[in-house]
């Protein structure tokens, strides 16, 4: 058999970076996007090679490792650099090097006028190779290089406009609040580590059930802080402030870091580690909870943003709580499949968004578009596809995977999560047509400068838009039931997540309620969508009037709930006043005025014995005659 | 020693002790430099004295070949402390010892 | 016979520091060229090393034994192991830049200042290198007179007084170890009847609890000023900030690690009992210098400063590692002592490009250097984050390992050590962005020269070391693995020596730790699990 050379895979794009790096600018701009675009495709290719050899192996057999190297050992622990294809991460290459390989493309067009253009792919680049690794890594310490590396990545790319100081910030907060994350993250692989002997998967996996009491305390706080830090990654409450403000970035690097695929690690880390988040009931109802909450709370604070790239920033966290909440009831497979699909319809969203931007010249205020429809014909195609997708109506690829969502929710007797959910999707798909709406339809709100210079994308762009599109359309009917015994993507997952697939713990549900979940779940997005085009197109006071009906709910979404400014206020500057306090009172005045004080009390002692030194000779002598006088005492008396 | 002893011992040791006090109260109330020195020469000729003193009494060599020691180191004592006087004497004009309690010049 | 190899590496700096010293005042460029070439040669000298060392035999290697003082029982005796080894190539390397860096710095008397650094290279390789405790002594206490000088001459405005409180501090601390190592030659010395000051010959000595705690605490007063740490530290950013950028480099680099170095060949093998007992207190401080550290550097208006406390808190991470008491926890300090060689070296360097420049280390006297020295930022993105322990960089290596033998010896410690994470990530970031990002605030910094030839010279080892020990650690952690295990092995060994059986740490929280006398180390039974 052949071997499908996994490793290659994340080394093409770090092998790019190099590249970039040794010949620098004599690249020019041409060889910079052959060399970028070409090494994400290849990595693609090699991708769908794996992908095809695994797919041609037994079912059994459906999992491949590489062992690259020994990375540390010492005493009884050991990591290797070693790389792990399974279905599952299977899945994850072929999203992340296909929607990655898209956006690059889309990124020569849409960059092609920055400066800093070589700089903007080495950095992407950098990050195809770190989240490569981190899908492909064997072991959890080598999925936590990838974690870290996306992390850094995403740092770079929120701050590659570095003279605008919010980017740097928002840079900054993004990487700080991932920090925390991986605090978590952390400690969690260490207590694996100390109790089972191994962060290899399939050792760990395997010693888990020996090692810890199935629901003990130990294996609920590991699992728990894992989920720590997926929240970080994921953006889920409560770490998920940085996601809105990493908009600062390049639009295509919110697609493909902040939509597709970094934000999505959380998803695969728990998906993955899902052997042993079934040991621990409690972390899994507390992962459903929040992943719940959050895309409730997130798809509240969508409703009333003005900004097109922050709307689709808290789309995005909304999305992630649904995948999280069908990790938390137990679907992965559903979890996954809505990880695939928002792929693709978030990346195209968010290139769609950057279409109008590019066109707009920088323009990212809904209130000053409207009416673009006519004049980006083929952007607007395109994000229509998209928004029907998110929205979920079938047959587009979001209707499937959350419906599976809601289903595997309902199934499990999660009927709260299921009704937040719904609640969720109706607001989803309320805000999404609002941003469409705005955007697109209705008269032209759009300034007269950049009226001037409007226009289409180039192919460059549109292409990406284009092929998104199909998959946005098309990629959920890998979903549809074609066979006995779960569809294909389920079937495709089983070796990994076990047999049954989403509905291994769950009760069957009769045809007639399964149907039924699936009229509320279409009847839900289509009252979302009607409410928006009421309020936003058919009766624009509509919306007014609410707005002047409740002033404290709108001022509280716009201000999203005052989180940013709480956590300024309650730790950031207690944490920075109590600093500067403990440098200048403790550190200044206590701990080195001991020391001094120390040097000042042999100092006194000094000025007190200098009297004696008068400098007079004679004094000397007085002093060399009392002392010989007082040995001759001495001895005369014995 | 079979010599009759024209001087007792007390009397020899008497003087030596007088004229180390007189020395000694020289090098402590005195202000001249070369005075002191001068004051300082009386104690090791007292200290000579006893030597001279205790070997005629004991018999013995020893003492008269210490006197021949102290003799040297006074004279070369005398030798550099003179130097140094001179030395100081041009710099300040004064060897007086009050007026000489700086290390730095 | 052999060559006295080790010998020769000790003394040739020395031998080119009096070349370099007798050299015309005015010969400049000779002056440069012989002192470069002096401490090149020395990482040619050492770097055999690296190869020749046979990391798996036990015990000393390239040994070299001379009489000294025959009354006394002190011998000129030099060994080499694997943790030695790798600290004596920290010093040549950094020495060497060091050396390479200073070229435009240093102005004034470029003469004297070579031949110091070079001595000091010496003083600082003898004592890795010296087996007997005198003679350890000697070249501890010799390796300050040149660092006092180099800061009291070449250094910043508060120069003497930073040189008097660097030098005085460590007097203090090293004076109470010379008594302890006499203590510790009469008590061999009664037991066994000759005089010895040899570090086997008090290997092998049992030491009376009382007199342990004792010992104990001198050696590790001694120590822990030189770490240093809290609340011995406030030498530190006084001393880092005056010195000049060469002097900053050695003594974050090198001088720094003497502390740890002690610890580990002194202080925990020779006193394990008064070491096992006093370990909740010295990992407290530990901790507490890991937070502390790491707070106050962030509010440091001073890069230099700033690096300073960050010091602080990475020590704290390698004093952590030493008292979890296991294979990976020393390990993973052993790594995080070069990675804090290699990555704070590189800091201050980088601190000193810009003040050779600007002629100010204010971070407010920056902002938006990324634009006109791209090549700089970059260089100091790379360090900056392996200053903050990013995965791929050496940093990570040593920090995980750290906190890996904490977790196993009380997850409590790793837990609270951990949080030092993230305040890296916000002292750092934090300054990066300030300095880096945002708008060119100060018009005098919008033509600065971006890094030289020699500069990228200076930073292309220390980055090559950065993504070495990152990505492949196992060269790194096979040499020092053995040394490090009999260390622990002597240091359990010894333990049992007094108290048969077992060594109870009690730490707070209720947890008792027992480390069995085998090998690996203990994990204390939590709830949940069933091992």
């Amino acid at each position: 058999m052949t071997l499908p050379l996994l490793w290659i895979i994340p080394a093409l794009p770090l092998g790019a970076v190099a590249l970039s790096l040794l010949l620098g600018d004599r690249l020019g701009r041409r060889g910079t996007a052959w060399l970028a675009c070409g090494a994400v495709g290849a990595s693609f290719a090699f991708a769908v090679r794996a992908a095809l050899a695994l797919a041609a192996r037994p079912e059994e057999g459906r999992s491949i490792t590489e062992v690259a190297y020994r990375w540390m050992q010492v005493g009884d622990f050991s990591a290797n650099v070693a790389f792990l294809l399974d279905p599952l991460s299977a899945v994850m290459i072929l999203v992340v090097t296909g929607v990655g390989f898209l956006i690059h493309v889309y990124s020569t067009g849409y960059m092609a006028h920055d400066p800093s253009f070589r700089r903007f792919f080495l950095y992407l680049n950098l990050f195809m190779f770190a989240m490569l690794t981190l899908v492909l890594a064997d072991n959890l310490l080598l999925l936590f290089v990838g974690w870290e590396g996306v992390g850094l990545c995403s740092y770079l790319l929120i701050g590659f406009w570095y003279t605008k100081p919010s980017a740097a910030e928002a840079g900054k907060k993004a990487f700080i609040v991932n920090r925390i994350g991986d605090f978590g993250f952390l400690l969690g692989m260490l207590a694996l580590v100390t109790w089972t002997g191994s962060l290899q998967y399939d050792a760990l996996f395997s010693a888990a059930p020996q090692a810890f009491v199935a629901g003990g305390i130990a294996i609920t706080v590991a699992t728990l802080l894992l989920f720590l830090g997926a929240t970080g990654k994921s953006a889920q409450i409560p770490l998920y402030t940085w996601l809105p403000d990493a908009m600062e970035g390049p639009t295509p690097v919110s697609a493909l870091i902040h939509a597709a695929t970094m934000v999505t690690a959380g998803v695969y880390m728990v998906a993955r580690c899902h052997s042993l988040f079934q040991l621990a009931p409690i972390s899994l109802e507390v992962v459903a909870v929040v992943g719940a909450a959050t895309a409730l709370f997130a798809a509240t604070i969508g409703l009333a943003q003005n900004d097109i790239k922050r709307v689709l920033a808290y789309s995005t966290i909304s999305q992630l709580g649904y995948m999280f909440m069908a990790c938390g009831v137990g679907a992965f497979g559903a979890g996954i499949f809505h990880l695939m699909t928002h792929a693709f319809f978030k990346a195209l969203l968010f290139l769609g968004a950057g279409s109008v931007i590019h066109a707009l010249s920088d323009e990212q205020d809904l209130r000053r578009m409207g009416g673009l429809a006519k004049k980006l014909p083929w952007t607007h195609a395109t994000m229509l596809v998209a928004t029907i997708a998110i929205a979920g109506i079938p047959p587009f690829a979001g209707f499937f995977s959350k419906d599976e969502i809601l289903h595997g929710a309902f199934a499990s007797g999660h009927y709260g999560v299921w009704a937040v959910g719904l609640l969720g999707a109706i607001l989803t798909a309320f805000y999404m047509f609002r941003l469409y709406v705005l955007a697109f339809r209705g008269g032209s709100r759009v300034s007269h400068e950049a009226e001037h210079h409007l226009h289409e994308s180039p192919p460059s762009m549109i292409v990406p838009l284009f092929v998104l599109a199909i998959l946005s359309l098309i990629g959920g009917w890998i979903g549809l039931p074609f066979q006995r015994g779960g569809h294909p993507f389920e079937r495709w997952l089983e070796p990994v997540f076990g047999a049954g697939g989403a509905h291994g713990t769950m009760r069957p549900l009769s045809p007639m309620i399964e149907w039924l979940l699936i009229e509320v779940s279409v009847v839900a997005a289509l009252l979302g969508i009607v409410f928006a085009f009421r309020a936003y197109l058919k009766d624009p006071s509509l919306a007014t009037r609410l707005r002047e009906r409740w002033p404290a709910v709108h001022r509280m979404l716009v201000h999203k709930y005052w989180v940013d400014e709480g956590l300024d206020a309650l730790v950031v500057m207690p944490l920075y006043r109590a600093s500067q306090r403990l440098w200048r009172f403790w550190d200044e005045k206590i701990v080195d005025g001991a020391v001094n004080g120390v040097g000042f009390l042999f100092e006194g002692f000094s000025v007190g014995l200098r009297l004696f030194q008068t400098g007079f000779v004679g004094t000397y002598a007085l002093f060399l005659t009392l002392g010989a006088v007082a040995l001759l005492l001495h001895f005369l008396r014995q | 020693m079979s010599a009759p002893m024209a001087v007792p011992l007390s009397w020899m040791l008497a003087l030596s002790g007088v004229v180390f006090v007189i020395g000694l109260i020289g090098v402590l109330v005195r202000r001249n430099a070369l005075v002191i020195f001068m004051s300082i020469e009386l104690m090791l000729n007292a200290a000579n004295l006893a030597f001279v003193a205790f070997a005629r009494q004991l018999d013995s060599l020893d003492g008269q070949v210490f006197v021949f020691f102290v003799m040297t180191v006074a004279a070369a004592e005398v030798a550099i402390g003179l130097a140094i006087i001179v030395n100081v004497f041009r710099l300040r004009e004064t060897v007086y010892v009050d007026e000489i309690n700086l290390l730095k010049g | 016979m052999p060559i006295p190899w080790l010998s020769l590496v000790i003394f040739f700096p020395l031998v080119s520091a009096v070349l370099v010293a007798v050299l015309p005042r005015e010969a400049s460029r000779t002056i440069r060229t012989l002192a470069t070439v002096a401490a090149l040669a020395e990482v040619a000298f050492a770097l055999p090393l690296w190869w020749r060392l046979e990391p798996a035999r036990a015990g000393w290697q390239f040994v070299e034994q001379r009489t000294w003082l025959p009354a006394l029982g002190a011998t000129y005796s030099l060994g080499i192991d694997g943790i030695s080894m790798l600290l004596v190539l920290l010093t040549v390397v950094l020495t060497a830049i060091a050396v390479i860096a200073s070229f435009r710095a240093i102005e004034k008397r470029a003469r004297e200042f070579y031949a110091l650094l070079l001595a000091l290279e010496s003083g600082m390789l003898g004592t890795f290198l010296a087996t007997d405790l005198l003679l350890f002594y000697v070249f501890w206490e010799a390796m300050l007179v040149p660092m006092y000088l180099l800061i009291g001459v070449w250094g910043g405005p508060r120069r003497v007084y930073a040189a008097v409180k660097f030098f005085l501090y460590t007097m203090a601390g090293s004076v109470l170890m010379l008594v302890a190592i006499l203590w510790l030659y009469f008590l061999n010395k009664n037991a066994t009847g000759t005089p010895s000051f040899a570090l086997d010959a008090f290997y092998a000595l049992s030491i009376p609890p009382a007199a342990q705690w004792w010992l104990f605490l001198a050696f590790a007063f001694a120590f822990a000023i030189k770490v240093p740490m809290f609340p011995l530290h406030t030498w530190l950013p006084d001393a880092h900030v005056e010195a000049p950028t060469a002097g900053s480099v050695i003594l974050a680099a090198v001088l720094l690690k003497m502390g740890t170095y002690g610890f580990l060949r002194f202080a925990i093998p020779l006193f394990p009992q008064a070491s096992a007992q006093l370990a909740p207190w010295i990992v407290g401080l530990a901790l507490v210098g890991i937070w502390y550290g790491a707070l106050v550097a962030m509010v440091q208006p001073d890069l230099k400063k700033l690096v300073a406390y960050s010091s602080v808190s990475h020590l704290g991470f390698c004093m952590l590692g030493l008292y979890a008491m296991n294979s990976q926890g020393f390990a993973g300090a052993m790594l995080q002592m070069l990675n804090h060689g290699v990555s704070t070296g590189a800091l201050f360097l980088l601190v000193g490009v810009v003040y050779e420049r600007r002629h100010s280390r204010m971070i407010a006297d920056f902002g938006g250097l990324w634009k006109p020295l791209p090549v700089y930022a970059a260089v100091f993105l790379v360090v900056m984050l392996s200053s903050v322990g990013l995965p791929g960089t050496n940093g990570f290596v040593g920090e995980f390992l750290v906190l890996l033998g904490a977790f196993r010896t009380n997850p409590v410690w790793a837990g609270l050590a951990a949080v030092g994470v993230i305040l890296s990530a916000v002292y750092m970031l934090w300054m990066f962005q300030r300095v880096m990002f945002g708008p060119v605030t100060h018009a005098e910094n919008e033509h600065l020269a971006d890094l030289s030839f020699r500069e990228r010279l200076v930073f292309a080892p220390l980055l090559i070391l950065i993504f070495a020990i990152g990505v492949f650690p196992q060269p790194f952690l096979d040499r020092m693995q053995p040394a490090l295990d009999r260390t622990l092995a002597l240091a359990r060994q010894r333990a049992a020596l007094s108290a048969p059986g077992r060594v109870e740490i009690a730490v707070p929280g209720g947890l008792k730790v027992v480390i069995p006398p085998q090998p690996s180390g203990g994990t204390p039974p939590i709830e949940g699990t069933r091992r």
